[in-house]
């Protein structure tokens, strides 16, 4: 399952609440796993943005296409939203390490913010395949930025709607309604995508009720492969070392108890490498 | 395509006229997924230091007008580990391996040469005086004749080996050629230029610089010709000292700016983050850009816009 840098032709662009669903055609796609992201190329050849954007994968059909949702907020997404059925756009994909998935017919808590939902419909089939129960948290700050509410209830035993300003669902936070879920349901296994700040509580409320749970976090990337160190954050390894994890290759989707939440955008004192007291 | 693209560095014959940059490839595996590293002119590996280093907090990166930052702060596994995993693959996949160091202090280079100098592998040593994302203007060693010239010599005293050393230089200095006559005289082969400018974004939100070490690393596109232009003036100067040229090549066009201007071979780097084919495509388009100007070799074509 490498990746592969492919030209794919833009089948469909649609809006959906404050994202735009993109689905192209990208006949060499490989088997692409919950999880895995693709890193597009934005501005056009010779343009002035060098850097591709990272969007986790929302579906995929081997060979044949691949679906991302994003939201048109910067220069380089609001480029991508110009874009038209017909026109070419360059995508690497599959890329990353996808959720680890159980291998026991365990019951799982699938959490998400905003369009972190994307890859969750996907992950939600692989869960249930398996014979897992799946119980879905969907949250954002209002109704049009909640994503894939319906998909979900297709697919998931239950499905509860969060909302900051009570527009949709229970007014309040994912996590508000996460430790009851968890605790009702015997959940083991808890999956997350979306805002850190959100994982960050998730992780916590998991580990607080016994559960493991699976972050997909999200960290600004200049390459998406591996070669540019630029989007690391502070993991603890099996061996209890702490060491600045690349986001793109050793995750995006870490181990929410290994993950140094408080130490993030840091580089702790105690991290492999770390600065020594009197210089590097 | 009849255009001979072999070139070289001093005593280093490479079959192809594009590497990878230091810093913009890891050490070649991860770009192996995209194309044979084994087919490029060299890999130049991210810098190695002496110790395991974490580089500097996050955000490590903002992306700027055809360019961006970098504050990665030269986040390496250490030379120990460097030579178990990462030369051991280069050396098994036999990719043309030129390894830059880089040293807090003259010791640390001399430490650092030492210990290549022994394995095998090794085809060529980038000296890296010139990182700017350190704690102190201090240690870029690029900045100043003297300790420029100390760390080469300190290199060139346990290096021995024929494959050459390379300084890589800053373009931050009033007079880059005075830098280049330094290490040229303290017994480069050759000089890798150039390296990131310094720069500085700032979140207008939060009301403060938007990296984490503060400044960082311009590089891409809008560097080019400030890298041309420190290539020409170095190679006007010193013209039988090889040139590996860097900084925002995208193109072959752009690499044959490069050639002309004096560079014997040219490193890919920032350009390969939003496109890992590129050091093969750009071999490729540069290729064309010679035949369809007529020249048969890419050696002819080396410096050549200083006769003119």
């Amino acid at each position: 399952m490498s990746p592969k840098q492919m030209k794919c032709i833009i089948r469909s662009i649609t809006p959906v609440g404050s994202y735009l669903h993109m689905v192209l055609d990208a006949p060499e796609i490989d088997e692409v796993a919950p999880g895995h992201f693709a890193a597009v190329s934005v501005g056009g050849v010779g343009g002035g943005m060098l850097l591709r954007r990272a969007f986790s994968i929302h579906k995929s059909t081997p060979g044949d296409s691949l679906d991302i949702i994003f939201a048109p907020h910067g220069q380089g997404t609001q480029w991508l939203a110009t874009q038209s059925a017909g026109d070419e756009i360059d995508i690497i994909a599959p890329l990353g390490k996808p959720f680890v998935l159980p291998r026991q017919p365990i019951a799982c808590v699938i959490v998400a913010g905003g369009y972190g939902a994307a890859p969750m419909e996907l992950l939600a089939r692989e869960l249930r395949g398996r014979g897992c129960r799946v119980d879905v948290v969907l949250g954002a700050a209002t109704q049009e930025k909640l994503f894939g509410v319906l998909d979900l209830k297709g697919v998931a035993d239950s499905v509860i709607v969060t909302t900051d300003d009570g527009t949709s669902g229970v007014r309040g936070r994912v996590t508000d309604v996460l430790a009851d879920l968890i605790q009702k349901n015997n959940s083991q296994a808890v999956y997350a995508c979306g805002p850190m700040a959100m994982l960050q509580a998730v992780a916590h409320v998991a580990q607080d009720n016994g559960a493991f749970s699976q972050c997909a976090v999200e960290e600004s990337m200049a390459c998406g492969i591996g070669v540019c160190m630029t989007c690391v954050l502070p993991v603890i390894g099996d061996d209890g070392v702490t060491r600045m994890a690349r986001s793109c290759v050793d995750g995006p989707v870490f181990r929410g108890d290994r993950v140094r939440w408080d130490d993030v955008h840091t580089v702790p004192s105690d991290a492999f490498g770390a600065p020594r007291p009197g210089g590097h | 395509m009849n255009v001979d693209l072999s070139t070289s560095l001093g005593s280093l014959q490479l079959s192809a006229p594009t590497l990878t940059a230091s810093g913009c490839a890891a050490a070649g595996k991860e770009l192996s997924q995209f194309g044979d590293v084994s087919t490029l002119g060299a890999v130049v590996t991210k810098s190695i230091m002496l110790e395991p280093r974490s580089g500097r907090a996050t955000p490590r990166m903002a992306e700027t007008p055809s360019g961006m930052l970098n504050s990665i702060g030269l986040q390496g596994p250490g030379i120990e580990s460097f030579l178990e995993n990462d030369l051991a693959w280069l050396r098994a996949n036999n990719v043309t391996t030129i390894v830059s160091i880089a040293g807090n202090n003259v010791e640390e280079f001399g430490e650092l040469a030492r210990i290549l100098a022994k394995v095998e592998g090794v085809d060529g040593l980038e000296v890296n005086i010139s990182c700017p994302n350190v704690e102190s203007r201090g240690q870029v060693f690029a900045c100043n004749p003297i300790s420029a010239a100390q760390v080469i010599e300190t290199v060139r005293s346990v290096w021995h080996s024929d494959a050459p050393v390379l300084a890589k230089l800053s373009p931050d200095v009033t007079d880059i050629v005075e830098i280049a006559h330094s290490v040229a005289e303290a017994g480069v082969d050759g000089v890798s230029m150039i390296n990131t400018l310094l720069g500085m974004v700032i979140d207008v939100d939060k009301m403060k610089p938007l990296l984490g070490g503060r400044t960082g690393g311009l590089s891409g596109p809008a560097i080019r010709p400030v890298a041309v232009r420190a290539i020409y003036q170095v190679h006007a100067a010193l013209p039988h000292l090889p040139i590996l040229g860097m900084g925002g090549i995208r193109t072959g066009h752009d690499a044959l700016e490069f050639i002309a201007a004096g560079a014997s071979a040219v490193s890919i780097g920032t350009v390969v983050f939003g496109d890992p084919g590129a050091p093969w495509r750009i071999a490729n388009e540069l290729g064309l850009e010679l035949q369809s100007r007529g020249y048969n070799s890419l050696s002819e074509v080396i410096g050549l816009a200083h006769q003119n």
